[in-house]
């Protein structure tokens, strides 16, 4: 999924579907769902660290489902999301830097605001 | 079906869900990009160097890609500019306000059964979708 082409015929549906990237998911999280709850119940406490830092989060609103939604349309538009643009960097094409750049504006932005406003 | 790729695809899931798994044994840290590169914006502080290491990783695994299996990576693809910062903003911002991207929420969401990150997930691929839907209508 480093390619965005690849990531780009996946969001694709009405096109010429590739459906590549629910095969990754696929095994990304069998194999996650597996070792996440085990390691919780077999293990005090993670190898190299005093304690499991766990998600604190849980309720479902409306700047979750806000951001998600901004997000999914700039990953739509290049089909670049964070991970994959961080491990392009060595392309190091204007394309990919571009991008990386303004992914960080974006993140020191909202950074920003958050602080700013208390959200 | 065009250039459907199955089992590389599926090998290269069940890496990304083993590196996570590590990070998860190893550090007890989510494996969510978005979440792990936003440490480093900040101050320098004892949370810094395994976030640091983890990024490190995912260089040099690009770096590899792109020597071995150029073909998997983002050369040679482009994009008009100025449609390359609306995105880079908007993954920025929205993954940030959202608290998660597709590792975090996609991979490390959905394996723990996270309703939070099944509402994200939903939310990004169903934008993504309508996204590149209305991109193409409109011819770009």
């Amino acid at each position: 999924m480093l390619n965005p082409s690849k990531v780009l015929a996946f969001l694709d549906i009405t096109g010429n579907w590739d459906p590549s990237l629910a095969l990754v998911m696929v095994g990304a999280i069998g194999v996650y769902i597996v070792v996440y709850p085990l390691s919780l119940k077999k293990m005090r406490k993670p190898l190299l660290d005093s304690e499991f830092n766990l998600v604190k989060l849980t309720k479902v609103d409306r700047k979750l489902v806000f951001g998600e939604v901004l997000f999914g349309i700039g990953w739509g538009l290049t089909g670049i999301c964070p991970g994959p643009g961080i491990t392009n960097a060595p392309v190091f094409s204007s394309t990919v830097m571009t991008f990386l750049i303004s992914m960080t504006v974006g993140m020191l932005i909202f950074n920003w605001v958050q602080k700013k406003y208390s959200i | 079906m065009e250039h459907f790729t199955p089992w590389s695809s599926l090998l290269g899931g069940v890496l990304i869900g083993l590196a996570s798994a590590m990070l998860f044994v190893g550090q007890g840290r989510i494996a969510g990009v978005m979440g792990i590169f936003n440490g480093l914006l900040g101050k320098v502080t004892s949370d810094y160097w395994w976030r640091l290491f983890f990024v490190v990783g995912l260089l040099l695994g690009g770096v590899i890609i792109l020597h071995y299996l150029p073909q998997n990576s983002a050369l040679g693809f482009s994009r008009p500019l100025p449609l390359v910062i609306i995105a880079g903003l908007l993954v920025g911002f929205g993954t940030r306000m959202g608290n998660g991207c597709t590792s975090g929420h996609g991979v490390c969401g959905l394996g723990r059964r996270s309703p939070r990150s099944l509402a994200a997930v939903l939310s990004f691929m169903g934008a993504g979708m309508l996204t590149v839907y209305l991109l193409k209508l409109v011819g770009v």
